[in-house]
């Protein structure tokens, strides 16, 4: 019968769950003033640098830990934590050769290209790949190339080094230090990330990209993204990540802020693969994520595509602030839960400026046991006017242990709104998996086909490569879970 | 072809095949009619492989094979088609990369080679003008907001392209206008030949005018209790099931 098959079948393990044994220059354990002063001196800011980490790690102790999210937990101990670990030796990489070759073994067994010269067979584009192992960016490949074109993609810590007045301007604007508990976090004990600015009228000629690997044991990964849009520019810019299969929960508080002025376009994509944990729900990384973004001029664009496979707990909104006029914002999501995963995930669009658009697309599914939340918020402000919004939530359920849950929430201030909300629930049919079956299609071939076919208007946002990738993900991740 | 002897099945503790015996030889066309609730669906649905269903007694022998060793997928790959009384829809997934999926999962079982994308493509061509299927279907979403009409035509139009040996036809002819149903019969028509078979299950006589039946079984209870040629069929359209029900009432 259905249900027996639902549980007969095994999930195929993670495969990135694996251990790179090279030497790490760490932090003691805990959090505390001095700590803080460690990771600054160790990075070797200017003092304005400190002092915004200082000023958010106050604020930080007076907050409390969020717990409207449909998820549950056990917290971390946040003295229990390392706050800085880099894979030594730590020296400007001048060339690949200088990298660990453990570290470049890691990330070849990962599928990522650190090598300029060993282009992505039969992919025309190039991409540009920032890879952060750890708690620091080890290396960040087409930098010269970008240059020419005044582009400028680095690590956060060359950022603070090379381009103080941006970053000085910038961090922030999108998420405050103040923002929630986790940015606060973030802000006090980041130790690196990403940063692009793209100058006026240029469209980067390349995609540009952040891997994010955690190795370290006991450590806590806290990595900034920023990045600046300047008139008539854009970019594309993709964010994958992983991490080795431990018992340990591991806590992963991200920042991401994206800023576009006049008539720019910010493209961000997500496949976000961290350890899910086992199948009775051990280990796993707490994936705690605040991304937002601010159309701060006219025109300008801003879209979030995500695929969410891994992470034991999810709890992440990107954003989009729409003050410009005329400025759009998106946000498609395929967020996927199977064992004991769970997920409350979504967005905000907070329109400010006059005609400004936004339009989300979320598609939920959960398997195993597994919790999968929708949260979202339209937010009309007054003077906000002829704003429009669609938004679309399904959910897809598998089996019938999971849940699946939608929260939206709609606030207008301005008469002059068009708001509309849609959403579904439904099982993946053992009519659809009978149907196929009957024409000669199996089950996993069956489920790849049902589920990319429900996920096609997010997978479609998704650049090529980002798609085959994502679509493949997709298919592991369920991978055995209804009969 | 197949051969099902005292076939017994059922759901739950609810027995609702209860001994079905039935023997199709290559090149016959039998139809099957019977009053709603007798248990046509559940044979075509069993013969399929669908597990909701218990077989708690008998055997099916399909081309030599233990019908029922075999797994559903398996069974559709050794040539078994079964016409969806009720078509499912698949949201995102467009017809062509289904039936594409489909004819290449049943060639690599035969250990044949995935069919080039440009005999596919002339494949799709030939057998939708075949059943007379608009174009625009083919690439829509596999039964998405087709029409009801419409979603029996992609059955005939699947069945077409996958070429079975013994093709089950869940009441295809309800729900066409007169027009598909004539397109439709002659499609099937088309198709017949020495080396396949066809079960119709059907309500309807005006079918079996257009697809002309070797034998008409009546199906009550979940037993075979009246065969017959074609004669059957209108003889049954005039009477009713009538004395059917009441000659085996008893039986229940
Ligand atoms: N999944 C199920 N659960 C419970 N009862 C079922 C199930 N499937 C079929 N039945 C019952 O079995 C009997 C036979 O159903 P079936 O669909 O095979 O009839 P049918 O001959 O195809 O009827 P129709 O002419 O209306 O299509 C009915 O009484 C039906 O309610
Ligand atoms: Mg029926």
């Amino acid at each position: 019968m259905a249900n027996e098959i639902l549980e007969e079948h095994i999930n195929k393990d993670y495969e990135w769950g694996f251990i790179t044994d090279i030497a790490a220059d760490e932090a003691p354990k805990g959090l505390n003033e001095d700590i803080i002063k460690f990771i600054s001196a160790k990075k070797n800011e200017p003092e304005w640098m400190l002092e915004f980490r200082l000023k958010a790690f106050r604020n930080w102790q007076n907050m409390v830990e969020p717990e409207w999210a449909h998820v549950s937990y056990t917290k971390p101990n946040f003295q229990d934590i390392i706050y800085y670990s880099a894979p030594k030796p730590k020296k400007e990489l001048a060339s690949l050769d200088e990298v660990d070759p453990e570290l470049l073994k890691t990330f070849a067994k990962l599928g990522i290209s650190i090598d300029e010269q060993k282009r992505l067979t039969g992919v025309q584009s190039n991409i540009a790949v920032d890879v952060v192992f750890d708690s620091v960016s080890v290396k960040t490949t087409f930098k010269e190339t970008l240059a020419e074109k005044g582009i400028i993609f680095c690590s956060f810590s060359e950022a603070v080094q090379d381009h103080p007045e941006i970053v000085k301007k910038y961090m922030g604007m999108a998420v405050p230090p103040t923002d929630n508990f986790y940015a606060a976090l973030n802000s006090a004990v980041f130790t690196d990330g990403s940063f692009c600015y793209i100058p006026k009228g240029v469209r980067s000629p390349m995609e540009l990209s952040t891997y994010f690997r955690i190795n370290a044991s006991g450590t806590g990964q806290f990595e900034r993204t920023l990045i600046i849009a300047d008139e008539d520019a854009f970019v594309s810019y993709l964010e994958g990540c992983t991490a080795p299969q431990r018992d340990e929960n591991q806590l992963h508080a991200a920042v991401v802020e994206i800023i576009t002025h006049k008539n720019a376009e910010v493209k961000y994509s997500t496949v976000q693969n961290w350890y899910p944990g086992d199948k009775e729900g051990k280990g796993g990384i707490f994936n705690f994520v605040t991304k937002r973004g601010i159309c701060l001029e006219d025109n300008s664009k801003i879209s979030w595509t995500q695929v969410e496979t891994g992470s034991a707990v999810t709890w992440k909104y990107p954003s989009v602030i729409l003050k410009g006029n005329n400025s759009v914002g998106e946000f498609y999501s395929v967020a996927v839960t199977n064992n004991y995963q769970q997920a409350d995930t979504g967005t905000k669009m907070i329109h400010i400026g006059k005609n400004t658009r936004s339009t989300i697309i979320s598609k939920g599914i959960s398997a195993g046991f597994s919790n999968n939340s929708y949260r979202g918020l339209v937010q009309i402000k007054k003077g906000a006017s002829n704003a429009r919004n669609f938004s679309q939530c399904d959910s897809l359920l598998m089996g019938d242990k999971c849940g699946a849950h939608t929260f939206p929430y709609i606030e207008i201030k301005d008469k002059s709104a068009v708001v509309e909300h849609e959403a579904t629930t439904s099982k993946i049919g053992e009519d659809q998996l009978f149907y196929c079956k009957q024409r000669g299609i199996d089950n996993e071939k069956a489920i790849g086909l049902i589920v990319n076919g429900y996920c096609k208007e997010v997978l479609n946002k998704l650049p090529m490569e980002f798609a085959v990738e994502a679509q493949k993900l997709l298919a592991i991740s369920l991978e055995g879970s209804v009969g | 072809m197949i051969s099902i002897k005292n076939l017994h099945a059922s759901i739950g503790d609810k027995e609702i095949l209860r001994g079905i015996n039935l023997e199709v030889k290559a090149g016959e066309v039998h139809a099957i009619m019977g009053p709603n609730g007798s248990g046509k669906s559940t044979l075509s649905s069993v013969l399929a492989g669908r597990e909701d269903y218990d077989v708690t007694e008998g055997e099916v022998t399909f081309n030599g094979k233990d019908l029922l060793e075999l797994s559903a997928e398996d069974r559709a790959r050794e040539g078994l088609f079964l016409a969806f009384q009720y078509p499912v829809e698949i949201p995102g997934v467009s017809n062509i990369n289904f039936l594409r999926t489909a004819l290449n999962e049943i060639r690599a079982y035969h250990g044949q080679e995935e069919m080039p994308a440009k005999d596919f493509l002339a494949l799709v061509k030939e057998k939708s003008k075949l059943v007379e299927l608009d174009s625009k279907l083919a690439s829509r979403s596999v039964n998405e907001g087709f029409s009801g009409g419409e979603k029996k035509r992609n059955e005939i139009f699947q069945m077409a392209m996958l070429n079975p040996k013994l093709a089950i036809l869940d009441e295809t002819d309800s729900g066409l206008d007169i027009d598909a149903l004539r397109i439709v019969a002659s499609g099937v028509n088309k198709l017949k030949s020495k080396d396949n078979a066809t079960i119709l299950i059907t309500h309807y006589q005006r079918l079996l005018d257009y697809i002309v039946p070797d034998f008409v079984h009546i199906l009550y209870k979940g037993r075979i209790v009246k065969s017959g040629g074609k004669e059957l069929a209108l003889e049954m359209e005039a009477k009713g099931y009538d004395e059917i029900k009441k000659e085996f009432e008893i039986a229940d």
